[in-house]
């Protein structure tokens, strides 16, 4: 089976460590602050400038002057801060955020990744993805492995305009959790129910497969 | 006005000046922490063929976009622009110019085109179609883009607190560009929700020295929510975003 939105985001909450400050983007990579273990704390940055983003607002509490980066209301966790936009990508630009996690069209064996613009069709904007992915090291990607026509978006090149270019090395997919190195995609897990020879199938970009291929754990 | 005071009383004498063609740069995340009366100002005036800098463009009829319906914007320089159908209609026919920017470098170009350094070199958008045209150049075995500053003749900014020599406090999330755009503009005009005397304001808690800013009103604002997201009051559990 296919992973839901919502277990996507729990796999990539198993990547979390203690005191990682993470920056999440909008849609699924938003739906992993609803599992961070118990046993860790994590501080959430929006860049829209923002460190230690808390939960929703009661109605009580909506203020307008505080939302997030997906312009939600939000509310301050203890021990927050807040800034400028500068001051907000520099923190991203100068490579202290731990951790981002942000979605895409499509991604390709170069670490190539185009998530903002489809061409004709929908011109919106890059927004902060830009600059999230030009300036940390440790991304993931979260995404459909294929569309719903069976087409991969895994490739051997991106088709779309890109966001980045040589800088995704983890993606998770609904069906598989890949590493990208050497012009490559490995295959590290698999979804549960999923086989391999279906993500092989759906993955246009060679895949490599050393071994068994463990299910993902929840 | 006298001295250091740069309080004006009208928002015709907050926008004196602003002519057609002029370059205008405006804090504000969204709806979050725009000079909403500045910008009806500027609807009122009538004044045509802008380039607008701003991370977005408003929605339809609120913020920036009350400028589209009367083809007030000749070009807009965001980061992104999803929020608004009569944009997305005027760019697609080419009504419109849009030059789309990555928001830490929209960020960076209005502090360094306040800070008076003409262009720096980042890492965003190396191998995009932002790097179109733009000088490439290696350090550190990593390839950069040149991006050039921006300075515009008019920036509007809403603040929190401001005194009457212009020394501004900002709130929460509605900082975001507002400090930078406050840098970056030949007149600097700011909308202010609460005009302190001169001395009430901490030092050590200002944000934006008065230095940068030219003129100040006091307004009213209606502070829009574009997404109104809410938690029930006796939960407690899981997180914003």
């Amino acid at each position: 089976m296919a992973l839901s939105r919502e277990q996507i985001a729990q796999r990539v909450a198993q990547e979390l460590r203690d005191g990682y400050y993470v920056n999440l983007g909008i849609g699924i990579p938003t739906l992993v602050a609803n599992y961070v273990p118990e046993d860790i704390e994590v501080m959430l940055q929006s860049e829209n400038g923002l460190l230690g983003m808390g939960q929703f607002p009661t109605i009580d509490e909506i203020d307008a002057d505080l939302i997030n980066a997906g312009k939600q209301t939000v509310t301050m966790a203890t021990g927050a801060s807040v800034f400028d936009s500068a001051e907000s990508f520099a923190m991203i630009r100068g490579g202290h955020v731990d951790l981002t996690v942000l979605g895409a069209f499509e991604v390709d064996v170069n670490g190539n990744i185009a998530s903002y613009m489809i061409p004709g069709k929908l011109i919106k904007g890059m927004g902060g993805a830009m600059d999230l992915v030009a300036g940390a090291d440790n991304i993931i990607v979260t995404m459909t492995h294929a569309s719903k026509h069976g087409v991969s978006k895994l490739l051997k090149n991106c088709s779309l305009p890109l966001t980045g270019k040589g800088c995704i090395k983890k993606v998770l997919t609904d069906l598989a959790f890949i590493e990208i190195k050497e012009g490559k995609f490995y295959l590290r897990e698999r979804a549960p129910g999923v086989s391999v020879e279906e993500i092989i199938q759906l993955t246009e970009g060679e895949l490599v497969v050393n071994g068994a291929i463990p299910e993902m754990k929840f | 006005m006298a001295g250091f005071d740069k309080v004006v009383s009208s928002y015709e004498e907050a926008m004196a000046g602003l002519t057609d063609n002029m370059t205008v740069i405006a804090g504000g995340f969204g709806l979050c922490g725009i000079a909403e009366n500045l910008i009806s100002e500027i609807k009122r005036k009538g004044t045509k063929g802008l380039t607008l800098v701003s991370n977005n463009c408003g929605v339809d009829d609120f913020g920036l976009g009350v400028l589209l319906p009367n083809r007030q914007i000749k070009k807009i320089v965001a980061s992104y622009v999803g929020e608004n159908a009569e944009f997305e209609r005027q760019m697609m026919s080419g009504e419109l110019e849009v030059e789309l920017t990555p928001q830490g470098t929209l960020a960076e170009k209005m502090r360094a085109g306040g800070a008076g350094i003409p262009a720096f070199f980042t890492a965003t958008g190396v191998g995009t179609p932002v790097a179109v045209g733009k000088e490439e150049r290696s350090f550190n075995g990593r390839n950069y883009i040149l991006e050039e500053a921006i300075v515009g003749d008019f920036a509007i900014v809403k603040a929190w607190k401001a005194d009457r020599y212009g020394n501004l406090v900002f709130r929460k999330t509605a900082r975001n560009f507002n400090p930078l755009a406050a840098t970056a503009g030949k007149i600097t005009v700011v909308e202010v929700e609460e005009l302190v005397e001169v001395g009430e304001l901490d030092p050590d808690q200002i944000h934006t020295p008065g230095i940068y800013v030219n003129r100040v009103i006091q307004g009213t604002f209606e502070k829009r929510i574009e997404q109104r997201t809410t938690r029930p009051a006796e939960k407690t559990k899981g997180k914003g975003e």
